[in-house]
Order: C-alpha cells, then structure tokens, then sequence
C-alpha cells in the first residue's frame, strides 16, 4: 500500500494510457467487425474461407505481432498506434465470428416479415436485423473487452505505457507491490468495462425484460 | 523494405544456426517447454473435467474461472511468479500452466457433458459400467470437443512461451528481446517470423486432425446430427 500511495501519480497516468490503448481498439473492433460479420453470413460461401482467415489472424503470438505492425504500417515501435492496430486485429478476429452468428440467429420469419411490412434493405437492417443481434454482438464483445485489457499489458515490452509497464518496472526493479497493483487494476479495468457493456446490452434491449415486469 | 531485407538476412545467416543460442537449439528449447507445460497441465484439468463432465454438475463453477482466468494479464503473473520464484525457467512453466488449464478444463468439461443422456443411458441400460461409459462412450464422442480445448491451450502456451525469454534464457523470444535491447531489427523480426511461423504451423496441424476426428465421429450418422445442430 506504501508504494501504491507514494506513486499514485504515475499509477493514474498509466491507468488512462491503458484506457486509451484498450476502448480504442473495443470500438474499432466492434466497427469493423460487424459490417464484415453481417456480410460474410450473407453471402454463405463467403462465411466458411472468411471465418478461417480470422481464425489464422487470432493464432498469431501478441508479442511478435507488436513488433511486426510497425514495419507493417510505418507506425512507431514503441507508439500507441501500435498497440491500437494489434488489439484491433485480435478484436475483429473473434468479433467477426459473433457478428455472423449474431446475424445468423436473426429469424428468417422475423427477415420476412420485414420484407412485407414494406423496409428496404437498408432500413430493415438498422430497424430490425441490428437490434434482433444486439445481445448475441454484446455477448462477443464482452470477450473482446476482457482479453483486449488483458493483452494491451504486452506493449510494455516494446515500451508502449499502459498498466503492463509496472509489470516489466515492477520486475526490473524487484517491486512486488507495483506488480501486484498492476495485476489487480487489470482485472478491475477489465471486470469495469465486462460491467459497463453488459448494462449497455440491457439498455439497447428493452423488449427483453418487458415480459418480467408485465409491461407486454 | 530494407528492414525485411534485415530480417531475411538474419534468418539466411548461417551463424544464427549453429553454436549456443542458435535457432534450432532455441527452437528446441521452446517446443520443450510447450509440450512440458501443456502434459502437466493435461495431467491436472482433463480428469477434472472428465468428472465434472460425466457427473453433470459443477459446470458452472468451470465456466466462471474459465472467464476469470482471461481476465489475468500473463505478464503480470510472469513478472509476479518471476519476482517470486526468481530468474529462470520456474516462473514461466507455472505461469504457462495456470494459463493452460482453463481451456483444457473447459474442452474436457463441456465436451464430456454435451453427450447426448439418452446414448449414456442406453449404455447404462446394456449393462456398461460407469468407468466403462466414461471410456468407451463419452471420451470417443468428445474426442473432438476435447482436442479444440487442447488446440486453444497449445497456442497460448506457444505465444505465451515467447515471454518465458523476458525471466529465462530459453525459447525463441530470446531473439526478440535481444533484438529490443540492442536495436538489431534482422533478430527482432527474423525471431517474431519465427514464433508466428511456429505457431501457424501448430494451429493448421490441429485443423487437419480436428478434420479427420469429426469425419470419424460423425461418419455413422452425419446428416441427422448437422440438421440437429442448425437448430
């Protein structure tokens, strides 16, 4: 506790550059990976090669891939970007495969009925394909979110700041307290933000509770 | 490009293939260290997961520590078991297996309890013992549920055993932080070709035999089982 109250100036700093890798790279991944997911279950001979191909991207080692991006996308070794790209990567991999299945367990009855009450393609998708996969999105994105915050810690080794770096400061100079800070405010970071997108998976889906509380 | 050209240079260097710290001897000592942690931590989660499994209860408490365990970032526990236990392969292999166990636990688990009760108490019905169920009816059906558990425990360790080179001079990532610290681009991108190679190849293998097990599992009857799964 001494340690955690003599350096809580650094802790703090180091908490927000962790944010800032980790709910980046949660929003892009969801970004990406919903339009891709929708239409790889669209176009079902897509859905198989394209589920595979991100299968063979979320195989890839973390740290190799740290090192890797940069020669890739000309962004820094030890910048943020760098670490933003990486937790993309790994986010759109496994949030692709929710989104397909999320959009896959939209009722066909549901599609159709749609169709016939008049909605393009494109409003039925904002109106009723969207809101249907919502849970099925949150679910995935859940498990984004957690292992997102979990690896975002691995750029401390190539020197990007996020609460990894009182893993590998912590290690360096034999601080078990500042590796065990690091330790706990990573689980809590990630049980927050697991917290956060779970009421906001309630919020986005009033229908859901309205049979409990007798409103239909 | 010149960094690739670096890198490729450094992995056509006859000098990085032979003596102490070359890539085979490096190679070695990082599949040794994989199939090591992942045999102990077979020992220790899959016949606890085969008992949960068989006996349909206590599943929950897998599927809560299966998630709470994603939530530890490695480093952390790397770091934390290095300060403890001290320089060496130690930390890493109990950090490695800590990691592995809850895809193993949760394969065994899930496979072994996702066996259809009407087949298990047929072979209840014709006279098989429970040891015998377990063995001749359960484990041949999870097969494949089981080796996708022990495909997602060998890649973490595989990744994973990258960072036993951050506490213990062993495996391929001594390439990479040797490259960080002394700026040597060729090391640092030839050794992370290394890992991702390694760990491609380890993956489409896995693939193949997930393949062949489904074929065989599912040969007997393998339209009425997909139409059960579209539901």
């Amino acid at each position: 506790m001494k340690w955690l109250t003599q350096n809580i100036g650094t802790v703090v700093d180091l908490l927000l550059a962790h944010l800032a890798l980790a709910v980046p790279a949660i929003v892009l991944s969801l970004l990406i990976a919903v339009p891709l997911g929708r239409i790889a279950q669209g176009q079902k001979w897509l859905r198989g090669p394209a589920l595979a191909a991100v299968g063979v991207l979320y195989a890839i080692p973390s740290l190799p891939l740290f090192i890797l991006v940069p020669s890739i996308f000309g962004t820094g070794l030890r910048s943020p970007a760098t670490a933003v790209i990486v937790l993309t990567v790994y986010g759109v991999a496994v949030m692709i495969r929710s989104a397909a299945d999320a959009f896959g367990a939209v009722p066909e009855s549901s599609l159709a009925a749609a169709v016939a009450v008049g909605y393009s393609p494109w409003t039925r998708f904002w109106g009723v394909e969207l809101p249907i996969a919502v849970p099925v999105l949150i679910a995935g994105l859940r498990v984004v979110s957690v292992s997102t915050v979990s690896l975002a810690t691995i750029g401390s080794l190539t020197g990007i700041s996020s609460l990894g770096t009182l893993f590998t400061d912590g290690f360096q100079r034999g601080i078990v307290a500042e590796v065990v800070t690091g330790l706990a405010l990573t689980v809590v970071v990630a049980v927050v933000l697991d917290l956060v997108l779970a009421g906001l998976g309630r919020a986005l889906t009033p229908w859901t509770r309205s049979s409990q509380t007798g409103r239909a | 490009m010149s960094l690739w050209n670096e890198a490729l240079a450094w992995l056509l260097d006859p000098v990085t293939y032979t003596g102490e710290g070359s890539i085979p001897q490096r190679f070695a000592q990082h599949i040794a260290i994989t199939l090591g942690v992942l045999a102990v931590a077979a020992v220790i989660a899959l016949p606890i997961g085969v008992l949960i499994g068989h006996r349909r209860s206590g599943g929950g408490v897998v599927v809560v520590l299966a998630g709470a365990a994603r939530a530890i970032p490695t480093l952390g526990l790397l770091t934390l078991l290095g300060l403890g236990i001290g320089i060496g392969l130690g930390a890493p292999v109990v950090a490695l297996v800590i990691l592995a166990i809850p895809p193993l636990l949760t394969g065994a688990y899930s496979g072994i309890g996702s066996t259809d009760p009407a087949t298990i108490d047929a072979a209840r019905a014709i006279g098989l013992s429970e040891w015998q169920i377990v063995r001749s009816v359960e484990l041949p059906l999870a097969a494949p549920i089981i080796v996708g558990g022990l495909r997602s425990a060998t890649l973490q360790v595989v990744a994973t055993a990258t960072l036993a080179a951050y506490t213990a001079d062993a495996g391929l990532g001594r390439f990479i932080f040797a490259g960080l610290k002394t700026r040597d681009y060729g090391e640092l991108i030839g050794g992370s070709v290394l890992v991702i190679a390694l760990a491609l190849v380890l993956d489409a293998c896995f693939a193949l035999a997930l393949r062949v097990l489904n074929r065989r599992s599912h040969a007997p009857s393998s339209t009425a089982r997909s139409e059960e799964r579209s539901i």
